[in-house]
């Protein structure tokens, strides 16, 4: 579904990162891996390249720097004058209830959540309109759709995801770049693994369909985004829940 | 094609205006036709022309014909 396009995928070695970029892999595009551990991403990469005979770069860049973010895409525009999709997955989640929140924490998940995502746009979409080309793929939440408890900073950073996400779509729309948000739900995760027994028990009520959601099930739901099979769709936030209610 | 010249389409190319307005004093906003939608095709143009990737402090000070030209300098392109 993909072959022939050239994806990059930001916090592409864990979670939801890793399964997207496997998926995109599998489907046959040219991966440009993000990350910044080089030792775990260029494992990941030599993974891809003898699993599904891929072609994967690894560019190395914290999302959160824009002076980062510059260099690196100097370094992708030295191999490549072309850029089909743009995945934000990139992303930190820390909890805290109002009281406890620290003007370091708002400030680190916004430059992390947020700001990487204009830092990251303003790059490809300028690779993305000489094509007339192109899908950008940002990771919202649930929670910055409906908000939770204990998270009012990753909720506020999220729901401005949906903001710049519905912005994007509207002004990049006549270069045919297309601009979409994947909310996913209660996913199995690193950080969904270390959960208490409690509280996980209690996500999992909350859910229809009564089961945690897969790294894969947002996987999919990426792929057909970035795919021509979505090529009317811009705009858009896709729940990825199980019909999940906070 | 030299890149005086080479600039000069870029700019008719983009904006969408008559070569012979094209010189070192016409600026950003000056005339209709060189908006903020015009700028941002304009800079595609640039780029693709010339091989290059402007960095968006560049984007936001090329405010000039003459301008851009000093920008594209420190590209190692030459006028």
């Amino acid at each position: 579904m993909l072959s022939g396009k050239i994806a990059l995928i930001t916090g592409a070695t864990r979670g939801i990162g890793k399964a997207i970029s496997t998926a995109y892999a599998k489907n046959g595009a040219t991966i440009i891996l993000n990350a910044r551990d080089a030792s775990t991403a260029e494992a990941f990469a030599n993974q891809l390249r003898n699993t599904y005979n891929a072609t994967v770069h690894v560019v190395l860049f914290d999302v959160s720097n824009s002076d980062e973010v510059k260099n690196a895409f100097k370094e992708i525009f030295k191999f490549t004058k072309k850029l089909d999709i743009v995945v934000n997955n990139a992303g930190i989640l820390e909890s805290s209830l109002l009281g406890m929140v620290t003007e370091n924490m708002i400030e680190k998940t916004y430059a992390t959540n947020v700001y990487s995502l204009y830092y990251v746009a303003q790059y490809s979409a300028r690779l993305m309109t000489r094509n007339k080309s192109g899908s950008i793929i940002n990771l919202t939440s649930i929670m910055g759709i409906n908000g939770s408890s204990g998270q009012v900073v990753y909720s506020g950073s999220k729901a401005a995801v949906v903001g710049i996400t519905k912005s994007l779509a509207k002004e990049l729309a006549s270069s045919n770049i297309r601009v979409n948000a994947i909310a996913p739900g209660f996913i199995d995760t690193d950080m969904t693994q270390n959960m208490d027994e409690d509280k996980y028990k209690e996500r999992i009520g909350s859910i229809a369909m009564g089961k945690i959601g897969s790294a894969e099930d947002i996987a999919n739901t990426a792929v057909y985004l970035a795919s021509d099979m979505s090529s009317y769709v811009t705009g858009q936030t896709i729940g990825v829940d199980g019909g999940m209610l906070i | 094609m030299d890149n005086i010249k080479k600039l000069t389409e870029v700019f008719t190319e983009a904006l969408g205006v008559n070569n012979d307005i094209i010189n070192d004093n016409l600026e950003y906003n000056s005339i209709p036709e060189w908006d903020s939608v015009a700028h941002m095709s304009l800079i595609a143009e640039l780029e693709d022309s010339f091989d290059i990737m402007l960095d968006t402090d560049d984007i936001i000070d090329m405010s000039s014909v003459k301008k851009a030209k000093e920008i594209l300098t420190k590209y190692e392109i030459e006028f």
